[in-house]
């Protein structure tokens, strides 16, 4: 039953939050990450004559690597600390979640630890972004058809 | 529902903690103090179990019983199917009672234990209560590696195994008296902001308890909540305050007493955990009133009784809250 008597007494003593300071973080971390994922495909490019689209795809996964790696050793969370969204948005975000999942499921097993509890958080963004990328594509195409 | 007990007597505690608590102002007080959260085991809900026996395993040499000479084990956690109790019980007492009482176990287990030895039925009982931060995480909560973001009302879960063992022989601590809490809800939602779910039980229990044991809170040295936090111990205080015109002077909330919150800037708001509360009690309150410095502590041990799934299905998080007074003999 709610009861405003307490949830005024309640609202006098919230907690505050530094929201300026973390959306600074995130902005300038996630900008980081963008800046390094952009200088490795331009090395890639320049050094091993990869196409840009090689590059991007060779880039993605030296960061999915990374992302891992990093989980896997403790430190990613507490980066994620300090960076907060610019570290999670970017896919650097998707690595970790699944790297994570699968790590605090290891001892069950193959089955039923790992397989069916690796995609525990990154399920929705897997079918949400399947689902979201359809709706646009046709989005596209049908602007594409009227406009030509 | 307050019951007064006339001979039960705390025989001894025992206490085991985590890196973070032994950080706190209480290490000195601890039984057990471990730097790493897994103790060589290779499962978080195995490191929990490991705490259990750790914890039963130092009252049985603190008190010099043998584990055939416990009458009673009544044992609590936050795992599904109370795991780390039962698994780590096993072998220990000749009855075995598993409770849940969320973060208020510690407690609950008092409460039914005294009633038992009161009744003459049992002449000595250990309650047991244990958290671990990493399993509640990944029951409740994210995976533990993950980097969750989360905002300051958020508390964080101790970890540690307590005992405190109960008997009917005469010692320097008694449980005197008790009132058993019903389940309160004020249709809180948020489960980052547990003082504030938790806080209404609270008000509930201590306002009954203070209307049917006639006392007042100049009645005890210390009332201390379990782990409501930074904020919603606030929100107790300024309660009672404006609503009964009650000044809760020698309050504080155990959540918050058991770090360092100024420099451990995870902690958050402050600790949570069945064994948060039974840290601070078993250990540092204990022995205060061990050595006499004080002579009289209500604990009113608050839990949310919080399912993941209710709080997806939009429901509010109902909450619970126990009360035990201690009194030096």
């Amino acid at each position: 039953m709610r009861n405003t008597k307490y949830d005024k007494i309640a609202d006098h003593h919230k907690a505050k939050e530094n929201r300026l300071g973390h959306f600074l973080a995130a902005f300038l971390s996630g900008g980081v990450v963008g800046a390094l994922g952009e200088g490795t495909i331009e090395i890639l490019c320049f050094f091993f004559s990869l196409s840009r689209s090689d590059a991007s795809v060779f880039m993605i996964t030296l960061f999915i690597f990374l992302a891992c790696l990093l989980t896997a050793f403790g430190y990613f969370d507490k980066m994620v600390h300090f960076c907060r969204c610019g570290l999670i948005i970017p896919i650097t975000g998707f690595a970790h979640s699944m790297m994570s999942s699968t790590l605090d499921y290891k001892e069950e097993g193959l089955i039923y630890g790992i397989g069916s509890n690796m995609f525990k958080l990154a399920g929705s963004v897997i079918l949400y972004g399947v689902v979201s990328a359809w709706f646009f594509g046709l989005i596209r195409y049908v602007l594409e058809v009227v406009f030509g | 529902m307050t019951f007064s007990f006339q001979d039960v007597y705390i025989e001894d505690t025992a206490t085991i903690c985590g890196p973070y608590e032994k950080r706190g102002p209480f290490k000195k007080y601890f039984d057990k103090t471990y730097d790493d959260f897994s103790f060589g085991e290779r499962s978080w809900e195995k490191a929990e179990i490991h705490l259990v026996k750790d914890a039963l395993h130092m009252i049985l040499k603190k008190t010099g019983y043998t584990k055939e000479e416990i009458d009673l084990v009544i044992g609590g956690d936050l795992l599904n199917q109370i795991t780390a109790s039962t698994y780590g019980s096993l072998g220990v007492g000749n009855g075995f009672i598993g409770i849940y009482g969320a973060c208020s176990t510690s407690a609950l287990g008092l409460i039914v234990a005294s009633c038992l030895l009161q009744a003459n039925y049992f002449q000595n009982s250990l309650c047991l209560v244990s958290s671990h931060n990493m399993s509640s995480e990944k029951q409740f909560r994210y995976p533990t590696e993950y980097g969750s973001l989360r905002p300051n009302s958020a508390t964080f879960t101790a970890t540690g195994a307590a005992v405190c063992m109960l008997t009917k022989n005469k010692r320097d601590v008694r449980i005197e008296c008790a009132t058993l809490g019903r389940i309160v809800d004020f249709d809180q939602k948020d489960v980052n902001d547990m003082g504030r779910v938790m806080a209404p039980s609270v008000l509930d229990t201590l306002t009954r308890h203070f209307e049917e044991s006639g006392r007042t809170p100049q009645d005890y040295d210390l009332i201390v909540t379990g782990d409501l936090g930074i904020y919603g111990k606030e929100i107790v205080r300024e309660y009672f305050l404006k609503n009964y015109q009650i000044t809760l002077d020698h309050y504080d909330d155990c959540g918050v007493m058991l770090y360092h919150l100024a420099s451990e800037k995870e902690i958050q708001a402050g600790g949570s955990g069945p064994v948060c509360s039974a840290l601070v009690t078993y250990g540092y309150l204990y022995s205060l009133l061990k050595e006499k410095k004080m002579k009289r502590i209500l604990l009113l041990a608050t839990g949310a009784l919080f399912s993941p799934v209710m709080v997806y299905q939009k429901q509010s998080i109902p909450s619970i809250c126990h009360a035990v007074s201690l009194e030096a003999v």
